[in-house]
């Protein structure tokens, strides 16, 4: 479990996450939703130590990493996956030298064995013959998958996603959705996504945090958003005509 | 960041492997222009040298002299390392800082990789590696080419062109420019290493460290230069 206890980010005197506090549990994907601009991807940042926060701790599984020192983080950090939005994979590796990567740094395994869980991670992400592949020669899709691979192959207890549905087709981006979850159910690892996709948060979403004007508006499950009186959800969330009647008609036939 | 660059690596092994790749990239992928460029300033000291003496009272062989000299003392590891910091300094600010806007130092970072010094390390040791051997190259080619163009314009013979090149040879001053090229590989690498490492923005932004990284490599360099002549040759 991650704990946020009363976080606060400023950049010069510009208060971008204002007193946050939320929890993410495990073996949930919780989602962190908000407008561009809300504070979601500085709240992810700052969960994961890429940020420094002004107020506030942040506890993983108890463990306050706020107060770590380097080294001590470092070993938190082994436990972390992360999907970036753009992948963030190395360009100058292929594929299966992407997914080495962390299991050649950290890891104690034979090269064997290193090979073996490549092809497991590659596997699970349903990528078969780009192992030898270079980043640029993959679609957005296969590197968005590539990226969770690498993710997943350190065995992650948290799981991080940022926008991982940006820039993909609705049917990808289904695949990369239901490819989150099962990780997160199959490694009970506590998954984190941050994203404005509402597809993305009715279809896998478990809980949802939402970020208005950097501070949390609102906390539920996605069923609790149809029925939701908070204003700035609403409008988010059904910003479209299309999502209104969506919205209305899941709400009659559901009473 | 220094201090961060130079902490201690996780895996050795991996540093190991990253040493020989930078000096493949930044030493040995640099030896053509540095061969290239070496020759024809060999050959041009000794045309310009000959054709500013026409006195007959200076002696002929003085055209080897100079051209050695030009190419021991400043050409062959100053003008070489301005040259580098151009070709190498720029391709480190790039490369990293283009890793910086895609995320790459991110995704370093969270995996719990010094990235700073993952990054930078590598391309500091091979370049003080490999600099000195890129300045004996560029000496040696450039005495070279003064041999061949030399007699081959008829501006002087072989024979005075290698008693030119042996005359009062003082071997301490071929040391002190090898110590100032390995001042100057390690200026260009943590410079530009630097200016990429803090890029923020977009490709904008990349092209500016670039610029800043080579820039002040150079002005870094030449400060250096006069630095460490004060206190080895005088």
């Amino acid at each position: 479990m991650i704990e946020v206890r009363n976080i606060s980010k400023r950049f010069d005197h510009k208060e971008v996450l204002n007193n946050i506090q939320t929890s993410f549990d495990p073996g949930r994907v919780n989602f962190i939703i908000g407008r561009s601009g809300s504070g979601k991807s500085v709240l992810t940042k700052c969960v994961v130590g890429l940020m420094e926060v002004n107020e506030g701790e942040i506890l993983f599984d108890g463990r306050n990493f706020t107060l770590m020192s380097r080294p001590e983080r470092k070993i938190v950090r082994q436990d972390i996956g992360m999907l970036f939005q753009g992948s963030a994979l190395f360009d100058s590796l292929t594929v299966e030298e992407n997914i080495l990567f962390p299991l050649e740094m950290f890891g104690t395994m034979s090269k064997a064995e290193m090979k073996k869980r490549v092809d497991w991670c590659l596997e699970r992400v349903e990528l078969k013959g780009v192992n030898k592949l270079y980043p640029a020669e993959l679609s957005g899709g296969m590197q968005k998958r590539t990226g969770i691979a690498r993710a997943i192959s350190m065995n992650p207890k948290y799981l991080f996603c940022d926008e991982p549905n940006s820039g993909l087709d609705p049917q990808t981006a289904i695949v990369i959705d239901n490819l989150i979850k099962e990780i997160t159910y199959d490694l009970k690892c506590t998954t984190v996504v941050v994203s404005h996709d509402m597809n993305s948060v009715m279809e896998i979403g478990d809980q949802i945090n939402f970020i208005h004007q950097g501070k949390l508006s609102w906390k539920g499950d996605k069923r609790e958003i149809l029925y939701t009186n908070n204003e700035d959800l609403n409008r988010f969330v059904f910003a479209s005509e299309f999502m209104q009647e969506v919205r209305d008609i899941l709400r009659r036939e559901r009473g | 960041m220094l201090t961060e660059v130079f902490s201690k690596p996780e895996r050795l092994s991996i540093y190991r492997k990253r040493i020989v790749e930078e000096i493949d990239k930044i030493g040995i992928q640099s030896i053509g222009i540095i061969a290239l460029l070496s020759a024809f300033m060999g050959a041009v000291i000794t045309l310009q040298t000959a054709a500013n003496i026409d006195s007959a009272w200076v002696p002929k062989w003085t055209i080897g002299f100079t051209t050695r000299q030009s190419l021991i003392l400043e050409f062959s590891s100053t003008i070489m390392s301005l040259i580098l910091s151009g070709k190498v300094g720029s391709n480190i600010a790039s490369e990293i800082g283009t890793m910086r806007i895609s995320e790459q130092i991110d995704a370093l970072d969270i995996m719990g990789v010094n990235s700073a010094s993952y990054l930078i390390l590598p391309k500091i040791v091979a370049a003080m590696f490999f600099f000195p051997f890129l300045v004996v190259i560029s000496m040696f080619l450039g005495i070279v080419a003064g041999s061949i163009i030399g007699p081959g314009s008829g501006v002087i013979s072989l024979s005075d062109y290698i008693y030119g090149l042996q005359y009062y040879f003082e071997p301490f001053q071929v040391t002190y420019t090898l110590i100032k090229s390995v001042v100057f590989a390690f200026i260009i690498t943590s410079v530009s290493g630097y200016h990429g490492y803090y890029t923020s923005g977009g490709a904008l932004q990349v092209g500016q460290s670039n610029t800043r990284a080579v820039v002040y490599s150079i002005v870094l360099i030449m400060i250096s230069n006069y630095i460490i002549t004060q206190l080895l040759l005088l």
